[in-house]
């Protein structure tokens, strides 16, 4: 096996070009998948029947929280690639997931706080779903304002990149809060190993919602990723060609 | 019309939710367009002082 993709992929211009290309190719499926949703989830599909149009609060909770475990996991990950193989390319994209994360994670917790008072009477709770998920926001707050407390990018992406590494524990206990402990919150309905326990008309609007979103993250992303990658080139020519442009 | 906006007596919950998520998505887009043109034109300083330089 080769490993020459691997070197491609930790070569700046390389990325930065590939990430410019492939942007649209993420962004416009996810503007349809997203419009798509929207109009499923708003539109056709029919109310439920213990929470009326209640419920449609699920078209936006969901996806934006699983943006924000998926985004972290996601920093994660790349974090680690970058202290093991001391990968800028890789940190660059640690760095990027972050603000992202960050503001869905914030969704999160809005609109279940908004969904938490018509159906549980209450709009917060220190319950462990809701209280994980906060945890989860300070990680990413956290990990953000490390990163802005250091002026050398090089010592920023090594403390910042240990702080996600560590910061993951928290993701499995998000994830699983709703079964180890006696929580407000409902189990997963659909990221689970057996099949949904929705009704197809209320399902399909809110997996194109999940992968929309999903997609879209990747877009934004590849933006950040080339300003990211831009910022941790001194000298390189390339850059020259890249920003006359 | 109305009755699609009253959304069954939740029109209170459910447009704030909507429109707090819709806003994220606009945000980041915002954001990402903006820290990347941060960063070009941090880039071409850089560049300018350097040929400066010699």
């Amino acid at each position: 096996m080769t490993w020459t993709w691997f070197h491609r992929l930790a070569s700046p211009p390389y990325i930065y070009a590939l990430a410019a290309r492939l942007t649209p190719w993420f962004a416009w499926p996810a503007a349809l998948l997203i419009a798509g949703g929207l109009w499923g989830g708003l539109v056709l599909a029919p109310p439920d029947y213990q929470q009326g149009d209640g419920f449609r609060i699920i078209y936006v909770h969901a996806p934006s929280a699983w943006m924000s475990l998926m985004v972290y996991t996601t920093m994660a990950i790349a974090a680690a690639v970058g202290l093991i193989w001391r990968m800028k390319v890789a940190h660059a994209v640690a760095a990027s997931c972050a603000p992202i994360g960050a503001s869905f994670t914030f969704a999160a917790l809005v609109t279940g706080a908004l969904w938490g008072e018509p159906m549980w009477g209450t709009y917060w709770q220190w319950d462990p779903r809701l209280t994980s998920e906060l945890v989860l926001l300070f990680l990413y707050l956290g990990y953000m304002g490390l990163r802005a407390g250091l002026d050398d990018t090089q010592r920023a992406d090594r403390a910042s990149a240990v702080l996600a590494v560590v910061g993951v524990v928290n993701v499995p206990i998000i994830h699983y809060s709703v079964t180890w402990w006696n929580s407000l919150h409902q189990a997963p309905s659909v990221m689970r190993l057996a099949k949904p326990t929705m009704a197809i008309s209320m399902l399909v609007p809110l997996l194109m919602m999940l992968l929309g979103f999903t997609l879209f993250f990747v877009a934004i992303l590849l933006v950040r990723l080339r300003g990211e990658v831009l910022s941790r080139e001194r000298a390189a020519s390339w850059i020259r060609e890249v920003v006359s442009a | 019309m109305s009755q699609f906006l009253d959304m069954g007596g939740y029109a209170a919950f459910v447009w704030p939710s909507y429109a707090v998520t819709l806003a994220a998505i606009v945000l980041n887009i915002v954001w990402a367009r903006r820290s990347l043109a941060r960063s070009r034109e941090e880039a071409r300083r850089r560049l300018a002082m350097r040929a400066e330089e010699r």
